[in-house]
């Protein structure tokens, strides 16, 4: 066995300090017709060499976004990951502890905690983070029960409004969480700019408890968020705002723009894209909220000889106290996340995050220019500021597009007729600190080749 | 054995009532605050909020734990003390006194209102029961 | 109060830094002008933010970041690194948790390119020997669980619950039933996330008590059972150690009363290839990756909670799911109109499906079940080892974990806590304490299989120390921990005035002068964050 240390002699003296005669004995209590004393069917056991070349072979069946010319994003983006990141994250003290029930034992984790709530909360110009929710798809969900006041509260406003600017996923898990709760959820469609309709929005946020935007959207657009969270407010919503955690270096922050709370998806900060997970959920809120964020919460105080250190805090909130009333019933989180994007914004710091921030919006406005230059293709939406995702409009459907992309070794942009049949001609291109000025010349080049049929 | 005083009702799920004119006051036991230690949040109901007997009007925090508060009378509230956001140490030096909760109007007649309700001797019984069972 | 351990100066090797750095955040490093990586130019002939963006849309105050150089920055995380017990530390029996050994080289593998780098919205045919381990985990876990089918979707293992409630409550609504089947009963022995996740699904959870045996009263659970209830959510294992043999006929109870039986999967190490869930009556389940099949626990996830239905239930499964096409291939497939939608963005947490699946194939069958065994036999060692010194919450044998009451030393002065805290004095970290709720003073130790049998041998001999020491001289355990970073914190003071983030300290002029000698005012003197 792999892992298991005992010697056959380590295995005797236990079993008789037991006072049982052998293994099979100790589920004497298990149904003998449920009971496989020699284990179910299995494939072979591989060694360590064996199982590395195996998943070795796996893994090269797929093609890494580090092997060659990449543009897509859409909710998942490659920045480069420092050195940095992965050696600290890797430490065993961090990687192999658990949940920090026992403070003494665990300050480094709850250190780290306390520094990344400082952060998120900086990030999104808000008054208090928690310790991490699953992904930005989550993170919604829980900041949308939170500004109603739990999942099943009994407000007088029983409506949620989504704006179709939020990535698509995120509003279908949305719709899988309200599913069996008394609250309809409804969305508010982008005008065509790509920006939400203020008029629209005034209407629509009259009867909702709350209204929630992404901006940058998924399509890329950068929302006038000031306008979006005063015409909500002003109708008597709360206002949730999806953000960019890199392009909000550069951004109106959720908090300047008025809202009561912000998620994000925190993948871009340090954490590989690794096929959509784990990710890591970002949420910030005001203090007035603060007894009703979901998860762990890390707080400052002293110890018994006045040093300071950390613990968990405002527990009473969590479902291992307040069980079926608890705020949320997420327990464990990501907390491996956590650190690493805790790492990278400390590596990255105010001015790094704000100069990758402008790299991302720099190539992504010079590829977006010359793309609109040739022949066939377009902006979809010339008139609205953009970061560091553009959507475009192709001569020719855009699964077309990146086929022929594919064979000339590039990963294309989102097809978005993937989400919106009327968009089939719409590409999602994605440009970062990764996509260099001459993969960009490459794409162009490549699209250049494309015509029209 | 904690401090019981009489003359007032108490409920078995540790609250105390105190008719005061047409009024009730109500607040927790010295036994409950004791039972909870460390209080660290109190959660109470706004005024004109209307309150039934054994129903929950807040709630109580200790570090870990979470307790309902349930009113023993039916009626409204008509005052809150509010000191206690701030100052939960009140509670836990005065239970039966600065302590207090809120202040209910009930909408029966007083003595139709606290019918039901524990005297001081009968609370006694039951907290040295629990005391027992808790071992 | 002063102990003769200089503040700081514990937990390292007397090495650390002086105490007034010893806890300094990052943003305390922090100078302007530094930064611990370097950026590529530009390269394009654009202008900057100010040019590119109108007035409207950029941010007025930048975000306080800190600003540090490499090796500050990998000197702090170092250090707090230190300050952290783990499983490769220290023994960590902490029970519910399967603090298991996390393999290296499942790190290793999750890091080759072709498995981090790559993107779940490439084309199908770009990432298939992705969907091939999706795949693969799915039929492996199918195979342990003795259900059909999986979903690798869910985040974490209450997470899973959730899925699977949903999934529960689908198939009522097919069946025209969910208006009237909207509890759910729990054994009162549960953990917190099961009620939680009920309320979540907008359903009610109604507690089943524990008998004398420590088992499900079934008395109770046969007369809360009537046309009302959807499902009946144990866990088995319990929480209590202990395995519920009356499984199968509860599960046929429940089935004839048109319920549901959801198996929370948190204790799957004790049954780990020698016993399927589905052979047991259970419906779904979740299998938590992050405890069960070793992926790391990072701190506090990410975890892993896949979930393993009846094929009855599977047209209610999340999306997507991945099906094998006639050419062979592997696909996505989002048009599945039961499917009660998608639970996360993307399709789970692939990282700890590339490590779960290493795992389960770095074992035969007969291996598996060594694996329960040897977890089985580590708890009942240190039962019979600690029997004489501490009550055992219900006689008999236990099965991956046993659960002790601290009742006779917390009589004597020293309660659970007291006891956790001096095991952090004796090298190892405390098991899971004042949990089950319905065990006064409750111990919940696992060892796991991968512990040496020294190890038990010296974790056991220091419980039995403490039990002593409780006797003779419980001040002294109150007074533990002595040797760690820090000493006991003030939980009352963290609630009652939360500082959750750090600010910068006001000015000298702007601050209130401080009580003399005021150690713990100088030492926080953050601005609270709230009330």
């Amino acid at each position: 066995m792999r892992y298991v240390p005992h010697t056959e002699d380590d295995v005797r003296a236990m079993l008789q300090r037991i006072g049982v005669a052998d293994l099979d004995a100790l589920f004497a209590e298990v149904p003998r017709e449920v009971y496989h004393p020699d284990g179910l069917p299995w494939p072979p056991r591989l060694s360590e060499a064996e199982l590395r070349r195996h998943l070795e072979e796996i893994a090269a069946r797929n093609v890494p976004l580090s092997s060659r010319p990449s543009f897509l994003g859409a909710g998942a983006y490659h920045h480069y990951i420092p050195a940095v990141v992965d050696a600290l994250a890797a430490r065993g003290e961090f990687l192999t502890a658990y949940t920090p029930y026992q403070p003494e034992a665990s300050q480094g984790t709850l250190q780290v905690i306390f520094e990344f709530q400082t952060m998120v909360a900086e990030l999104a110009g808000l008054e208090v983070a928690n310790a991490s929710l699953y992904d930005g798809a989550t993170a919604l969900v829980e900041a949308l029960f939170m500004l109603q006041g739990g999942p099943g509260a009994a407000g007088e406003r029983r409506r949620v409004v989504l704006s179709t600017g939020i990535h698509p996923e995120y509003r279908q898990v949305v719709r899988t969480y309200y599913a069996h709760l008394p609250y309809e959820v409804v969305e508010l469609p982008l005008d065509a700019r790509g920006r939400t309709d203020l008029e629209a929005l005034a209407a629509a946020a009259r009867e909702a408890a709350v209204f929630a935007f992404q901006s940058p959207s998924f399509y890329g657009t950068i929302e006038d968020a000031r306008a979006v969270c005063e015409t909500a407010r002003a109708a008597g919503a709360e206002v949730v705002q999806v953000f960019d955690p890199i392009g909000v270096a550069v951004l109106t922050s959720p908090g300047e723009a008025g809202a009561a709370a912000a998620v994000a998806e925190g993948q871009p900060l340090g954490i590989p894209v690794q096929f959509g997970g784990p990710h890591l959920g970002l949420l910030a809120t005001r203090e007035r909220y603060v007894r009703r964020m979901p998860g762990r919460l890390v707080g400052r105080t002293v110890d018994l000889e006045g040093r300071p250190g950390y613990v968990l805090t405002l527990q009473t909130r969590e479902q291992h106290i307040r069980r079926e009333r608890a705020t949320s019933n997420i327990c464990t989180n990501v907390g491996l996340m956590a650190l690493r994007a805790t790492i990278y914004l400390a590596a990255l710091g105010r001015r790094g995050l704000e100069t990758l921030a402008t790299i991302c919006l720099q190539r992504a406005h010079h590829a977006a220019c010359r793309i609109a230059e040739l022949p066939g293709f377009a902006l979809r939406y010339p008139e609205t500021p953009f970061f560091r995702e553009v959507a475009v409009r192709c001569p020719v459907p855009a699964a077309e597009v990146n086929r022929h992309l594919e064979a000339r070794g590039i990963i294309g942009g989102l097809d978005l007729g993937r989400f919106d049949p009327a968009e089939e001609r719409t590409m999602l291109l994605c440009f970062t600190e990764m996509t260099t000025p001459a993969d960009i010349e490459r794409l162009l080049g490549a699209l250049a080749e494309v015509r029209a049929s | 054995m904690s401090e019981v005083p009489a003359g007032l009702h108490y409920t078995a799920s540790h609250e105390w009532a105190r008719p005061e004119g047409e009024q009730v006051v109500v607040g927790i036991t010295a036994f409950a605050v004791e039972s909870l230690q460390d209080l660290v949040f109190i959660e109470l109901p706004k005024l004109g909020d209307e309150v039934r007997r054994g129903e929950r009007f807040g709630e109580i925090e200790s570090v870990k734990a979470v307790s309902d508060l349930y009113s023993p009378v039916d009626g409204s509230v008509v005052a809150v003390n509010e000191a206690l956001a701030n100052d939960l140490d009140r509670l836990s030096r005065d239970p039966y006194g600065e302590g207090w909760l809120i202040r209910i109007a009930p909408r029966t007649s007083l003595p139709e209102a606290l019918a039901g309700l524990l005297d001081a001797a009968a609370y006694r019984r039951l907290i040295e029961q629990e005391e027992h069972g808790g071992g | 109060m002063s102990a003769g351990v200089r503040p700081g100066q514990a937990g390292g090797a007397g090495q650390g830094p002086p105490p007034e750095l010893a806890s300094r955040t990052i943003f305390e490093e922090s100078r302007p002008g530094r930064m611990a990586v370097s950026l590529p130019e530009p390269g394009v002939p654009s202008p900057g933010a100010e040019a590119l963006l109108p007035a409207w849309a950029r941010r007025a105050v930048p975000p306080a970041l800190p600003e540090v150089g490499e090796l500050q920055l990998v000197r702090h995380y170092t250090r707090l690194s230190q300050k952290n017990l783990g499983i490769d530390t220290t023994f960590y029996p902490l029970g519910s948790c399967t603090m298991k050994y996390n393999p290296r080289l499942n790190e290793q593998i999750a890091a080759l390119p072709g498995l981090a780098d790559i993107h779940p919205y490439q084309d199908p045919d770009q990432v298939q020997g992705a969907l091939e381990l999706f795949y693969e985990l799915e039929q492996l876990l199918a195979q342990l669980t003795g259900l059909e089918a999986v979903s690798l979707q869910p985040a974490a293992g209450a997470h899973g619950e959730l899925t699977g409630l949903m999934c529960i409550r689908a198939w009522h609504v097919s069946r025209g039933e969910a208006a009237r089947r909207t509890r759910v009963l729990i054994p009162d022995s549960a953990h917190g996330t099961n009620p939680a996740s009920v309320t979540l699904c907008g359903m009610e959870a109604v507690p089943v008590r524990t008998a004398d045996n420590g088992r499900v009263h079934l008395a109770d659970l046969e007369r809360k059972l009537d046309e009302r209830v959807a499902a009946f959510m144990i866990t088995n294992p319990s929480t209590l150690g202990l395995f519920e043999s009356e499984l199968p006929a509860m599960a046929e109870r429940l089935h004839a009363a048109g319920a549901l039986v959801y198996l929370d999967g948190a204790n799957l190490n004790a049954m780990l290839g020698v016993i399927r869930p589905g052979d047991l009556g259970v419906d779904v389940m979740h299998v938590n990756l992050h405890k069960t099949l070793s992926t790391p626990h990072g701190g506090g996830g990410p975890g892993s909670g896949p979930i393993a239905v009846r094929s009855f239930l599977e047209p209610f499964l999340p999306v997507p799911r991945i099906v094998r096409g006639e050419d062979g291939r592997l696909r996505l497939e989002t048009d599945r109109p039961q499917s009660i939608g998608r639970v996360k963005a993307f399709l789970g947490h692939a990282g700890m499906v590339w490590r779960a699946y290493a795992y389960l194939r770095a074992h035969s069958g007969r291996d598996l079940a060594g694996v329960a065994k040897h977890a089985v036999l580590n708890a009942n060692y240190i039962r019979v080892r600690l029997r004489d010194h501490y009550e055992v919450a219900y006689p008999g044998m236990c099965m991956h974990e046993v659960v002790l009451s601290a009742r006779r030393q917390k009589r004597l002065g020293a309660s659970a806590l007291d006891i956790a805290k001096g095991l952090l004095d004796r090298g190892f970290h405390p098991p899971t304490i004042y949990f089950p709720l319905i065990v006064p003073e409750a111990l919940m130790i696992e060892p796991t299989e991968t512990e040496t049998r020294e190890t038990l041998d010296r974790f056991c001999d220091a419980m039995i120390e403490l039990a002593e020491l409780a006797a003779r001289d419980p001040e002294q355990l109150r007074q533990a921990p002595r040797t760690l970073p820090v000493r006991r914190l003030d939980e009352v003071r963290a609630a009652r005035q939360p500082v959750l983030r750090w600010r910068a300290e006001p000015a000298p002029a702007d601050r209130p002068p401080l009580a003399e000698g005021d150690a713990c005012a100088a030492a926080s003197a953050g601005v609270p964050a709230t009330r």
